[in-house]
């Protein structure tokens, strides 16, 4: 049994005045920049993450050391170096970056001065969702104290380091979450994905070095040196550092937004009192998405894996950005599947044809089988239409200029394969199984 | 002669706003200001007007099909009217297994009108996934964000929007 001991990074989420600078401070905030600065060489603290074993948990799960160690030298490439933070947070199922931003905004900003101090960027665009209001309101907040108290600026808290930080808030396209896109977006375009190599860290925004990170990985910095990486790193389990934020949604009695340990299971997520409670009496797990909607589906007899990013790969599935979505034992795999297709048929950008095409096409299909106009064969052109966006078993690298062709044909390939049965039972009745109750125990709006 | 696009007051908060925004990036790449700048303009004008359009493109020396180009892409921009009120309804499926087709449905009928299309009042659509996953359902009118939506609250929240 693994439950979270001591909180790390919601640690502070429910004490006064947290998202304020003032209240930031109170509790220690901004010292281990200063210590940083004072004490440590932009290579020492890129060491430090490497050692704490920090993944991005924006979805891939890289090493952020690692990441930050492709971009040159300033001896060999003498061009301005940019941080970009991803808060572009819209995989379906998630739903923590935000918290970050609305609770506890300096830890990302913190966060932010150390990585740029390492990677001697002197300035950071925070890319944020379009639809985040509210949490893009008090980041706007934490930034311009910020600056009133000296943090940020000219001198990076009295050190002859400029940093400049701005805000930009994207308008509501999913596709800019992808790296490429959320610098293509940065420079005031639509977001379509730029074909790599070159990687971002080499060619990034205005053709520089950038970093694009995630807002939870950032966020993490001033933990790591406040405890030491070994800490952290241990912390974690196997080759992931530290703790996760997991949203859970769907037929659960408690969803919401935990902070986990590495090695806690799905299972646990799901069913711990200090988690999500199980499910209400009589009904039982069908099926987890267990990393955001792209992430290939798994039956309830896969769900005591860790949510440790390395766990997923022998089930073909992933941690990704932890999204974990449960559907009960009512509802039905196939509506699920047709709401997933749409939003990827919705989202994809229209620069590749297999995404731009196809997507669209597996959502038709699957809306023709849940409505009872199916035909077997119907289930072949599915898997053929997948297959030609991105290959199963999943490799890592479809058919597309970028992953979301992946992120929409990954769930179809493996909805099908693992609930073929109840496909074919749409086609041979002829209709939903479920009839107009197709979302389990808490899909009648109240 | 056509009424101007700005009030004074309005053409002050629009030059000092874009004039700040150009701060934020090399003097060479105003272009790159493009997100912010039709957000600017449309907090203002409640929609991109063509002739805000126009103005956006100089400002930051760059074309109006550009502005075009990247208005139509995004979704929360505005290229025709779109109602006083814009609801957003999620639908994605961790909203769906909390009843968002339900909550769709009942919005359509206080409103009379389906999902996807605009009156002078309202402009309903169903939108993606607002990551309020484990506070589902949600929609946000105006960008304003509600969750753990019951048709008590619907209605709570419809009454005020007069």
């Amino acid at each position: 049994m693994s439950v979270l001991t001591e909180k790390v990074m919601t640690r502070d989420w429910d004490k006064p005045g947290q998202n304020t600078l003032a209240g930031y401070k109170q509790r220690g905030g901004y010292g281990q920049l200063k210590r940083v600065l004072d004490t440590m060489q932009p290579a020492q603290v890129t060491d430090e993450v490497k050692k704490s074993n920090l993944r991005g948990r924006g979805g891939a799960g890289f090493p952020t050391g690692l990441k930050w160690s492709f971009v040159p030298s300033l001896e060999k490439n003498t061009k301005p170096r940019y941080l970009a933070i991803n808060a572009d947070e819209s995989e379906p199922g998630t739903a923590k970056d935000r918290f970050i931003l609305e609770y506890d905004p300096h830890l990302l900003l913190e966060g932010i001065a150390i990585a740029c101090y390492a990677l001697g960027a002197h300035a950071c665009y925070i890319y944020a969702r379009g639809e985040f209001k509210y949490p893009s309101s008090v980041l706007d907040k934490a930034i311009a104290e910020a600056y009133a108290d000296g943090i940020f600026g000219k001198k990076l808290m009295g050190k002859d380091f400029e940093l400049n930080v701005y805000q930009v808030r994207g308008a509501g396209a999913y596709i800019c979450g992808e790296e490429t896109a959320l610098l293509e977006s940065l420079e005031g375009k639509k977001g379509w994905p730029r074909l790599k190599p070159p990687f971002p860290a080499v060619v990034g925004l205005f053709g520089c070095p950038t970093v694009v990170n995630n807002v939870e990985t950032i966020a993490a910095l001033p933990r790591i040196f406040e405890k030491g990486a070994d800490w952290f790193a241990k912390l974690g389990a196997a080759k992931s550092g530290g703790t996760r934020l997991v949203t859970l949604s769907g037929s659960v009695l408690r969803p919401g937004t935990y902070e986990v340990a590495m090695d806690t299971s799905l299972r646990e997520l799901i069913f711990d009192k200090a988690y999500g409670q199980g499910l209400p009496e009589g009904r039982s797990v069908k099926a987890v998405i267990p990393g955001g909607s792209s992430a290939p589906v798994l039956t309830a007899d896969e769900i005591d894996v860790k949510l440790e990013f390395d766990a997923f790969k022998p089930l073909q599935s992933m941690a990704g950005s932890g999204g974990v979505i449960v559907m009960d034992d009512q509802t039905c795999v196939v509506r699920s599947l047709w709401r997933v297709a749409r939003f990827y048929a919705e989202e994809s950008c229209g620069q590749c044809t297999p995404c731009r095409e196809g997507q669209p096409w597996m959502t038709r299909i699957l809306r023709k089988i849940e409505e009872g106009r199916g035909e077997l064969s119907d289930l072949d052109t599915l898997m053929n239409v997948a297959q030609a966006i991105a290959p199963w078993p999943p490799i890592g690298l479809g058919n597309t200029i970028c992953a979301l062709g992946d992120a929409g044909a990954l769930p179809v390939q493996s909805f099908v394969q693992k609930f073929r049965s109840e496909f074919e039972e749409h086609i041979t009745r002829k209709g939903c199984p479920y009839g107009e109750k197709p979302w389990g125990a808490f899909g009648e709006f109240q | 002669m056509a009424d101007p696009l700005f009030t004074p007051a309005e053409q002050k908060r629009f030059d000092e706003q874009i004039a700040e925004l150009l701060t934020h990036y090399p003097p060479d790449r105003k272009s790159a200001g493009m997100l912010p700048a039709l957000r600017i303009l449309q907090t203002i004008k409640g929609w991109l007007p063509p002739e805000g359009m126009k103005l956006v493109a100089e400002r930051l020396e760059t074309t109006v099909p550009h502005c075009y180009e990247v208005a139509t892409f995004y979704v929360m921009f505005h290229t025709e009217k779109p109602g006083k009120y814009v609801i957003d309804v999620c639908t994605n499926l961790s909203c769906a297994l909390r009843g968002a087709e339900g909550l769709l449905k009942y919005m359509e009928g206080k409103l009379g009108q389906t999902a996807g299309t605009r009156t002078e009042k309202y402009f309903l659509r169903e939108t993606e996934c607002l990551a309020s996953c484990g506070t589902a359902p949600c929609f946000q009118v105006n960008e304003d964000h509600y969750e753990n939506l019951t048709k008590d609250k619907v209605d709570r929240i419809l009454e005020k929007l007069t």
